[in-house]
């Protein structure tokens, strides 16, 4: 397998509020590697946005804090990285795009005037180079009349050409790796679909990793080589997609797949998982997911499970994978 | 065949461009432009488009929220756009909407059991222990439990809001619901829960409704029949089943190739569209989508193509079907 370029290992950030303290983030471990494209699920309120914020220490503080854990970014950790250095990285090593193409960028000031700074940051360059430059990677994401686009405000583009130069900025400086948070939500389908595909070129022939956190199943499928499933600020599940969907282990990620309504093929009634999300609480005991899981048992509302490996980087957190428990599990696996 | 509980034709709906000192109208933007279509007792259509497509225009246009510009809407065989305000609004007992933001759509200042009483209040029900006792069996039926009515909506997740919004929407036993997008603001596990819930209520109350969403997956799984609309226009309409495994419309076809779906075996061939949807205020002469249509003909410029049917229920407007 390629090297490591970005390595959580049991990151916690928590909010301090007035109402008490918020695991939004909870012992999250996972690996992105060169080259490789790693998707993070999980529904409102699952902590991936967080753990997205927290790698480039974009966490509003207070009342938010990284408490524990580590971020290494090619051997530097960087939740113990000086504001200089972050400013050195962030947007030249590692670059990310936003939800909201509407709202990312600056409406008073023309696209051209954006990119410009972006890259005279990082690059040293005369204002002409840094021109041609902008001009160069609005072409790379498929703006046609990039060379007018540039003298153009945000308001006269669509949302989809906005994410557009919202990915150009991100990639003018050719980033090892791209955090893109829900880069596709805001827009339709058919958009969604340019907008993936141009994801998918970059990172073929940039070599770009890309951190894609989604809430969509069907993104994943079509873009990510691994998934990382989470649920109430913790990471419950991961492995290759393929696995994921196919064969997913935690109760959790079976019942999001059962209960999204297919687009072939029929079906009567759609599964539901009773309940609602949880919030991260500090005091709470158990698994999370118990309360909603159809499988829980009396250990599961009374211990936090550990994560299990089962083998080539497939991780599930849940009971029904420790020993004792195999022969349910055996069950669970044969019901589904 | 049950009978058509609603029939529109030819629904149009204008919006002006004010522009200049004097706000005179510059232009227009045709939000809705010559929709036609019904709705059988008991069925579930569904309207699906991208954003800007009109589908919400047409949801509100039928219950006359928005005034439609022209056209004809016939609920169990009256024409409704002649109606009386008066009239409209003893008609609205029957005809009910379901909002999308389940956030915005309750009053925040009003506990449950008016949010809920509020439309039999409307509709003459003056006894205050008639209303509670309605309100607390409205509540049951959408799954939540009674002690709920004295609470307020910042009290309630998303997905007990939308339940609100269908309580409140049901209170008068009405025969069509417009749903409005109900199911996008929620997570997916709770989506789920909120589909289901409508289904064994239209099964329950013989309801009729008009289901309008941008998720091609979630309007599959509850229409019988779907509708799909592009800048204003409705350019395919058939049983869901025909629609999904045989579309014609070219429109309909890059729309289903672009929904990624979570299932790594299925490998699409993708119809990637280029550019965007034009501006509705400024349309395409002829066929709306002639500017994307990867089969763009001549003619495709110049005449707008009819809708009319291909198959037996199956309705499309294109000129690659329409002109044998």
């Amino acid at each position: 397998m390629a090297e490591a370029i970005l390595e959580l290992k049991e990151l916690s950030t928590h909010f301090f509020t007035d109402s008490g303290e918020i695991p939004a983030v909870d012992q999250v471990s996972f690996t992105v590697h060169k080259g490789e494209v790693v998707g993070v699920v999980g529904e409102s309120g699952s902590g991936k946005s967080v753990t997205s914020l927290s790698i480039l220490q974009l966490i509003p503080k207070p009342p938010g804090k990284i408490v524990n854990g580590s971020i290494f970014y090619k051997d530097e950790n960087l939740a113990k990285a000086s504001e200089k250095r972050m400013k050195k990285i962030r947007g030249n090593e590692i670059s990310m795009i936003f939800q909201e193409p509407m709202t990312s960028l600056n409406p008073v000031f023309t696209i051209g005037n954006q990119m410009r700074e972006a890259i005279r940051i990082h690059q040293k360059v005369s204002k002409q180079t840094a021109t041609e430059k902008a001009i160069h990677m609005l072409k790379v994401v498929g703006i046609p009349r990039a060379e007018d686009i540039v003298n153009e405000y945000p308001h006269q583009l669509s949302g989809g050409m906005r994410q557009r130069v919202m990915i150009a900025m991100a990639m003018s400086s050719e980033p090892s790796l791209l955090i893109a948070d829900e880069p596709t939500t805001a827009l339709d389908v058919t958009i969604q679909a340019q907008i993936l595909d141009l994801m998918k070129k970059i990172n073929k022939e940039e070599q770009t990793s890309i951190l894609l956190i989604t809430h969509d199943l069907g993104v994943v499928a079509d873009i990510c080589d691994r998934v990382v499933v989470m649920y109430s600020g913790q990471v419950v599940e991961q492995g290759t997609t393929r696995e994921i969907l196919k064969d997913p282990k935690h109760p959790y990620t079976q019942g999001l797949i059962r209960s999204l309504p297919k687009l072939h093929g029929k079906e009567k009634k759609l599964y539901s998982i009773p309940g609602t999300v949880a919030r991260p609480r500090k005091d709470h005991i158990g698994c999370r997911f118990a309360p909603r899981c159809e499988f829980a048992f009396e250990r599961c509302f009374k211990e936090n499970p550990q994560i299990y490996n089962l083998g080539e980087g497939r991780e599930s957190r849940c009971f029904l994978h420790s020993k004792q428990e195999g022969e349910r599990l055996k069950d669970v696996t044969t019901n589904t | 065949m049950s009978q058509p509980i609603l029939e529109v034709k030819g629904l149009k709906k204008y919006f002006p461009i004010q522009g200049g000192v004097f706000g005179k109208t510059v232009g227009e933007v045709k939000a809705v432009d010559d929709v036609s279509f019904h709705v059988r007792e008991g069925e579930i259509l569904g309207i699906v488009g991208e954003s800007g497509c009109g589908k919400s225009t047409t949801g509100k246009s039928i219950l006359r929220l928005i005034e439609p510009t022209e056209g004809e809407v016939k609920f169990e065989g009256k024409d409704i756009t002649k109606f009386s305000s008066e009239d409209m609004r003893k008609l609205r007992r029957d005809m009910q909407i379901i909002f999308q933001d389940p956030y915005a759509s309750l009053n925040p200042r009003h506990t449950v059991e008016k949010i809920v009483g509020e439309p039999l209040l409307v509709h003459g029900m003056k006894s205050k222990s008639e209303r509670k006792k309605r309100v607390r069996q409205l509540l049951e039926i959408v799954g939540l439990s009674s002690y709920h009515a004295s609470r307020y909506p910042h009290q309630f997740s998303g997905g007990q809001r939308q339940r609100i919004g269908i309580a409140r929407a049901l209170a008068n036993h009405p025969k069509l619901i417009i749903c409005d997008e109900p199911v996008s603001a929620l997570d997916v596990s709770v989506q789920s829960q909120i589909l289901n819930l409508m289904e064994e209520l239209r099964d329950e109350f013989q309801l009729t409704y008009i289901f309008i969403a941008h998720d091609l997956s979630v309007v599959k799984h509850i229409s019988d029949r779907v509708g799909v609309m592009y800048l204003g226009r409705m350019v395919e309409l058939a049983e869901k089943d025909a629609l999904y495994e045989e579309p014609k419309h070219p429109y309909t076809k890059a729309l289903l190739s672009a929904v990624p779906e979570p299932d790594p075996d299925i490998v699409k061939e993708r119809v990637i569209l280029e550019g965007d949807v034009p501006s509705p205020a400024n349309p395409p002469t002829g066929c709306a989508f002639h500017t994307r249509c990867p089969f763009a003909m001549d003619i495709c410029s110049q005449v707008r193509p009819e809708f009319g049917p291909v198959d037996d229920q199956h309705f499309v407007a294109c000129h690659l079907y329409n002109d044998k």
